[in-house]
């Protein structure tokens, strides 16, 4: 952080326009270098939800399922922030034959 | 690549006018005159301005055209500058070119070249399709030009994905119509935020410069007559470091004194 971006912040102003720029395009190059279209991405967010939602009960609300940049290397990056562990989920035993 | 030791440069960027054609034309007679034996290839065939960046669009008689249909040698298609004879241009031909070009046609036309330079530099037309993807085939190493505006970095990203994925390397950055003043309040990305994002090296830095409107209108880059603009000396400057001389960049954060200059680079000051 700069000291102008910290006293945009502190003063509640619009911050500089080359961080929102650089913001924004941090976001935008995460999406264009994995090529996965919005609604790719939408229906892999909701899968990952669902199959972590069997182990644990999540708070959906506060869940994020995202993509993030840095150094040309992608990563795909999941804030779950889980309400209790699910007591019911059985192990499951590979069937011996 | 390709085998030679001749050095294949790509001139590129995805989005359009942002100083691929002025680069090309400037350091390619930046490099002539630091004594390097180099051509430039015209790979904008729908909308070629290298020659007249170059000024010797008067004297163009055959094109790559011709040397493809073997209607001619290379020698007579090579447009050599007359100030600065180290410099040749092998013009683009006709814009119906672009219908039957091929990835081996370009790579034929290098091929040929080679033997009789020390450096190709390629201008290659804006976009990520076809005309693009010809002139990259011919590659060995390349230069991504780009601006510090969202858009032109974007392209530029897209562009050295495909660059990668083609195994050209090295892929060296240029930074072009840079503003000091704009940087220095924040109100442009800055240096560092562009080769972190892209992730490339930086080769040069390139100030926002009247006399490059100048120079074109002349036809005569500015690299020519020895000006001491800022954008000659970046141009000159980017053509040292290419043969590895090491020139140090320019700070356009600290390029005005004075109070308010002090102001501008304090509020920058990173505090964490
Ligand atoms: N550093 C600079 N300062 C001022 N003007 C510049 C600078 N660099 C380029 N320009 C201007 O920007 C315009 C576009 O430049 P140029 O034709 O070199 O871009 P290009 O990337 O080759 O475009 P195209 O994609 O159409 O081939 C020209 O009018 C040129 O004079
Ligand atoms: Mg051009």
């Amino acid at each position: 952080m700069t000291l102008r971006e910290m006293i945009d912040r502190l003063l509640g102003r619009q911050q500089a326009s080359a961080t929102t720029a650089k913001h924004r395009l941090q976001l935008v190059l995460a999406h264009d270098r994995s090529d996965l279209n919005p609604d790719l991405m939408e229906q892999m967010r909701r899968e990952i939800l669902e199959v972590v939602n069997r182990y644990v009960e999540l708070d959906l609300e506060g869940g994020d399922v995202s993509l993030e940049t840095e150094e040309r290397a992608t990563a795909l990056v999941a804030n779950l922030p889980i309400r209790r562990v699910r007591d019911d989920v059985l192990p499951q035993v590979p069937a011996v034959q | 690549m390709t085998g030679s030791s001749t050095r294949t440069i790509l001139i590129c960027s995805g989005k359009g006018g942002v100083g691929k054609t002025t680069l090309t034309a400037n350091l390619g007679i930046a490099l002539a005159s630091q004594g390097v034996r180099t051509a430039v290839l015209d790979a904008d065939f729908g909308l070629r301005n290298l020659d007249l960046l170059l000024g010797l669009e008067n004297r163009i008689v055959y094109t790559a055209q011709e040397v493809l249909a073997g209607n001619c040698r290379l020698e007579q298609a090579m447009v050599k500058h007359k100030l600065q004879p180290n410099l040749a241009l092998l013009p683009a031909g006709n814009p119906r070119m672009l219908e039957w070009l091929k990835p081996e046609d370009m790579q034929k036309i290098v091929g040929l070249i080679q033997p009789h330079f020390d450096v190709v530099l390629i201008d290659a037309p804006a976009g990520i399709e076809d005309g693009f993807k010809n002139a990259a085939a011919a590659a060995d190493e390349a230069i991504v030009v780009t601006t510090p505006e969202v858009s032109a970095v974007r392209d530029a990203d897209r562009v050295i994905g495909l660059l990668n994925t083609r195994g050209v390397e090295p892929i060296q950055l240029v930074l072009n119509r840079v503003r000091p003043k704009m940087m220095q309040s924040q109100e442009m990305l800055g240096v560092t935020d562009v080769t972190d994002i892209l992730a490339l090296p930086l080769l040069g830095l390139v100030f926002e410069d009247e006399q490059v409107i100048v120079s074109t209108n002349r036809g005569e880059p500015l690299t020519l007559n020895g000006s001491s603009s800022p954008a000659a000396i970046a141009y000159r400057n980017v053509a040292k470091r290419l043969q590895g001389e090491e020139v140090p960049l320019p700070d356009p954060t600290k390029q005005r004194r004075g109070l308010r200059a002090k102001m501008r680079q304090l509020m920058q000051t990173k505090l964490f």
